[in-house]
């Protein structure tokens, strides 16, 4: 049962806050939606990406002519065909985009580092002729030895990826190459004093594996460049601006040159944050000025896109008898994949942020192993560092005998609070979240045999930033909404919504689009559920700018001052000293527009911050086959403060699938090697994620606790549900086995081998 | 390789294509006839993204041969809507939010448009199991399964 638990009151509004019909939903039900893949451009040629079969290794020669004299081939290219880069300095940034990565990542130049490392490319005039191409490229490899493990590669004789990385942020500056990028610190307090407090201390250790975002649209895109160096670029991407501009940063061309369309997006996760294909398709498209089309196997996608951070993790946490949280104490191991840059600052900031811990310290590692660099995947770098604290914490609470939610409602953060890497929290609802929990029915429910009950709390951190939005009305009334931000889950609705309102009239007279880059200023990515905060917040300014435009038409119009006039429900309005004037209405006014002064237009372009944190809890039950160690979700509520939701049933479905996509992560998904570091699972049927019949439904409780920084109260909803699903699914096993557990996923075999232990130890 | 001149029916008209033995119809599909609704999530069977109605029976494109659909009739999903209208099932996706970012969408509506004509009043877990075979990574398959078991509703009683 789904519900929306509002702080606001009863709102006046039309549209914000209702189910609006979604503007692309027509074409998504009926297959005329176009993703990368979809689109044909005459004359177009067909790519294909030739990957390495070693985990680690220098390439002593690649031997191209086989491939180049084969009928049909038009280009090949390799890593002399993409630009060096030095390597960026410090101080570095959350997210590390660094060219010189970034271009060996894309093509391998010295040596390859995972298996699945691109080493050449070319283009064909057919699929079958590229993937024979690819095969009479020889490849001379020198196989070195390879490791995976985070905590075996930050060991100081652990072999070294990168020669020229030496750890950033320990001193002494060291003078031996290592395999940790950078270490990240987050301290408050005085732990030992912090400690000595507590009744009851808890230190485990605990790990995660890596696992994909798992979007069913397989990396696609198509480059097109003419004659005179301009390049189209069509791709499934959730930012197109930022590929614009790494492209155009990798490939060393003016920015200008380069447009990007964004196809519909068949899903990202945070997975098609960066650029893998794209550069290589327009190299090709260079040599042969004919359009390129490169589309990814799902293969390909698990082996050499980014999955998230495989971790590993020892915490020490204790608590007072009466439930306080007296000091905390982390570290955290992430492996970056081939190339630094994990979302280490994340996991700092995740670890104590939803309590007010006085006394706490989180060190994370970023390490470099023989694996695909990361990606983000939704909250990136949060949930396996929330996985161990919220497990910790349900063991001292269940140890001390204290209600778990009691617990977190005596050491929840409130606004003026701080989170541990020094943000101040502005208008918070985690108490509310709290107390919806204790309210739900599903707390108290009864369990049956062989079943558990798991909660966990979720923090994060929402993303603002660079957000630009159009709105143009046109003759006949009706107007476009142009954005800059891909839309993967309704965000088009959102917009619409919003516009709407402002002007106050049908939603249905508004047309959204996401314009390509040559269209509109600069928007970051669709990411850090950033997108209906900022770039909603870009649109309700371009709509107030057309407001204030019809405002300024009217007055001419009616020769009175513009102040005179405002806007209501979709009419210009002469204010009361002016009795004898008729409103006009948006139709009215746009018909006058163009023999009256000239188009109508607004636009807004910002850099939105104030969006704040946002938290979510979950509730699940599970139920665990004794037999066969297979865990079965049986019920689950999500509760989270969505600040004010736009579309309510998107917001439902953000919170839906990333606890399902949490189900997946505590219970199945992971990426399994050989001994030569060669991925075992790279198809569906081995890479296992949840399907239909695997879930409950899932139940959700809206909070809306207004952020007062967005006009309508936005704070973004897309992460934190995948924060603290992980966590609560894990405790609602550990509750039904009566053991803890520590290493997701917690397959069959796992919990298996645990109740069999548990029945020898009972005999 | 050798070449193969199939003829078949797509969403009621006639086709004629040539297609190579190894060809699949997932890719005759796509490629030759330019019917692009049908997705390709995997190319293994394993996501139902290229879910179509093959003589009656929902299949997955990638696992079927161009060349063994002579004669057959097949439907896809741009046949699904008829005369402007949408099919029940399409209508409720929507009225139910089922989808997200939509790429599976396609191919799960056309596997439950065939469910639907074997179990006109399936019960959740049914409807879960029938559509076992198709991935959804953005929804957690709720409102999915809300539509179809609403759609199917909907159907019964217009059928009486």
């Amino acid at each position: 049962m789904n519900e929306i638990k509002t702080q606001r009151g009863g709102s006046n509004y039309k549209w914000v806050g209702k189910n609006t019909p979604r503007p692309d939903g027509v074409d998504k039900v009926t297959g005329r939606a176009r993703y990368g893949d979809d689109m044909i451009v005459p004359g177009m040629l067909h790519g294909k990406i030739l990957r390495s079969p070693h985990a680690h290794a220098n390439i002593v020669s690649i031997d191209t002519s086989q491939a180049e004299a084969l009928d049909g081939v038009k280009a090949v290219v390799t890593s002399a065909d993409i630009p060096d880069h030095p390597m960026a300095q410090p101080p570095y940034p959350i997210i590390v985009n660094d060219l010189h990565d970034i271009s060996r990542n894309v093509m391998a130049r010295e040596k390859v580092l995972y298996d699945g490392h691109a080493v050449a490319a070319v283009a064909a005039i057919s699929e079958e002729i590229a993937r024979d191409a690819i095969k009479l490229i020889k490849v001379e490899y020198k196989v070195l030895q390879h490791i995976l493990d985070p905590r075996e590669a930050a060991q100081p004789d652990a072999v070294v990826l990168h020669e020229d990385l030496f750890t950033y942020g320990v001193e002494p500056k060291p003078t031996k190459p290592s395999n940790i990028f950078r270490v990240v610190n987050g301290e408050r307090g005085d732990l030992d004093a912090g400690f000595t407090e507590a009744d009851l201390v808890i230190e485990r250790e605990f790990s995660s594996q890596p696992v994909h975002q798992g979007y069913i649209e397989p990396m696609a895109c198509i480059a097109t460049t003419s004659e005179d160096g301009a390049v189209e670029l069509w791709t499934s991407t959730q930012g197109h601006f930022v590929q614009r501009t790494l492209l155009s940063k990798l490939l060393n061309m003016e920015m200008a040159k380069i447009r990007v369309t964004a196809s519909e997006i068949g899903g990202g996760f945070g997975g098609k944050t960066t650029v893998y294909a794209e550069p290589l398709a327009i190299r090709l498209s260079q040599k042969t000025c004919r359009p390129v089309r490169m589309t990814m196997t799902r293969s390909e996608v698990f082996r050499a896109t980014g999955p998230t951070v495989g971790s590993k993790t020892r915490i020490k946490v204790g608590m007072k008898k009466d439930g306080t949280i007296t000091a905390g104490e982390a570290e955290i191991w992430y492996q970056a994949g081939a190339f630094k840059g994990s979302p280490t600052p994340r996991a700092v900031d995740t670890f104590f942020s939803p309590y007010t811990v006085a006394n706490c310290k989180a060190t994370a590692y970023d390490v470099c192993v023989n694996r695909p660099k990361v990606a983000a995947y939704r909250a990136p770098g949060a949930t396996m560092a929330c996985y161990p604290m919220e497990s910790v914490v349900n063991e001292l609470a269940k140890e001390l005998g204290l209600d778990p939610v009691e617990v977190r409602l005596k050491n929840a953060v409130k606004e003026g609070d701080e989170s541990l890497m020094g943000t101040k929290y502005g208008r918070i609802g985690l108490v509310e979240v709290l107390e919806a929990v204790k309210e739900h029915p599903h707390y108290k429910a009864p369990l049956g045999d062989n079943q558990g009950r798991g909660f966990a709390v979720g923090y994060w951190m929402h993303g603002g930033g660079l957000s630009s939005a159009a709105v143009n009305l046109m003759d006949d009334g009706t107007l476009g909404v142009a954005t800059g931000s891909p839309d993967i889950g309704g965000s088009r609705s959102s917009m619409r919504a919003m516009a709407a309102e402002e002007l106050g009239v049908d939603v249905e007279l508004l047309k959204p689009i996401i314009a390509d880059t040559g269209s509109l200023g600069y928007s970051f990515m669709t990411a850090g559920s950033r997108t209906t905060y900022a770039t909603g917040m870009a649109v309700v300014n371009a709509t107030r700018e057309v407001i204030d435009k019809l405002r300024a038409l009217a007055a001419k119009k009616w020769d009175i001052p513009v102040e005179d006039v405002r806007w209501d429900a979709g009419e210009a309005i002469a204010t009361d000293n002016h009795k004898d004037i008729k409103p006009l209405s948006l139709k009215e006014l746009a018909g006058m527009a163009t023999s009256m002064g000239g188009p109508v237009a607004g636009h807004s372009e910002i850099n939105a911050s104030g969006q704040g944190a946002a938290f979510c809890a979950q509730l699940v039950d599970v139920e665990i086959d004794p037999d066969t160690g297979f865990t079965s979700p049986k019920r689950h509520t999500v509760f989270q403060d969505a600040g004010r939701a736009i579309s309510p049933d998107y917001v439902e479905g953000q919170m839906q699938g990333g606890a399902v996509q949490g189900i997946g992560w505590a219970l199945n998904e992971e990426y399994i090697y050989d001994d030569e570091a060669r991925l075992q699972n790279t198809g569906f049927l081995d890479y296992r994620m949840p399907v239909a019949s695997d879930v409950p439904m899932i139940d959700t409780v809206i909070i809306e606790v207004p952020n007062p920084n967005h006009p309508y109260g936005v704070r973004g909803v897309g992460e934190p549900p995948l924060v603290s699903a992980p966590a609560a699914v894990a405790n609602a096993v550990e509750n039904a086995i009566g053991q803890t557990m520590s290493d997701l996923p917690l397959s069959p075999p796992k919990i298996l081998a645990a109740l069999h232990a548990q029945a020898a130890g009972d005999d | 390789m050798a070449r193969h001149l199939i003829n078949t029916t797509v969403n009621g008209d006639c086709v004629e294509f040539v297609c190579r033995t190894g060809q699949t119809l997932l890719n005759v599909l796509r490629g030759e006839l330019q019917l692009t609704g049908t997705k390709n999530g995997c190319g293994t069977g394993d996501c139902g993204a290229c879910t179509v109605v093959l003589n009656g029976r929902p299949i997955n494109a990638c696992l079927v041969l161009g060349a063994e659909v002579d004669g057959a009739e097949i439907e896809t999903i741009e046949g699904m809507a008829k005369g402007g209208e949408l099919h029940p099932l399409q209508q409720k996706f929507l009225d139910h939010a089922a989808l997200q970012c939509g790429i599976c969408t396609p191919g799960i509506l056309k596997m439950a448009q065939a469910y639907l004509e074997t179990n006109p009043d399936p019960t959740e877990t049914e409807v879960r199991f029938a559509l076992a075979g198709n991935l959804c990574r953005c929804t957690g398959y709720d409102k999915i399964v809300r539509a179809v078991l609403d759609a199917a509703a909907e159907m019964r009683a217009s059928e009486t």
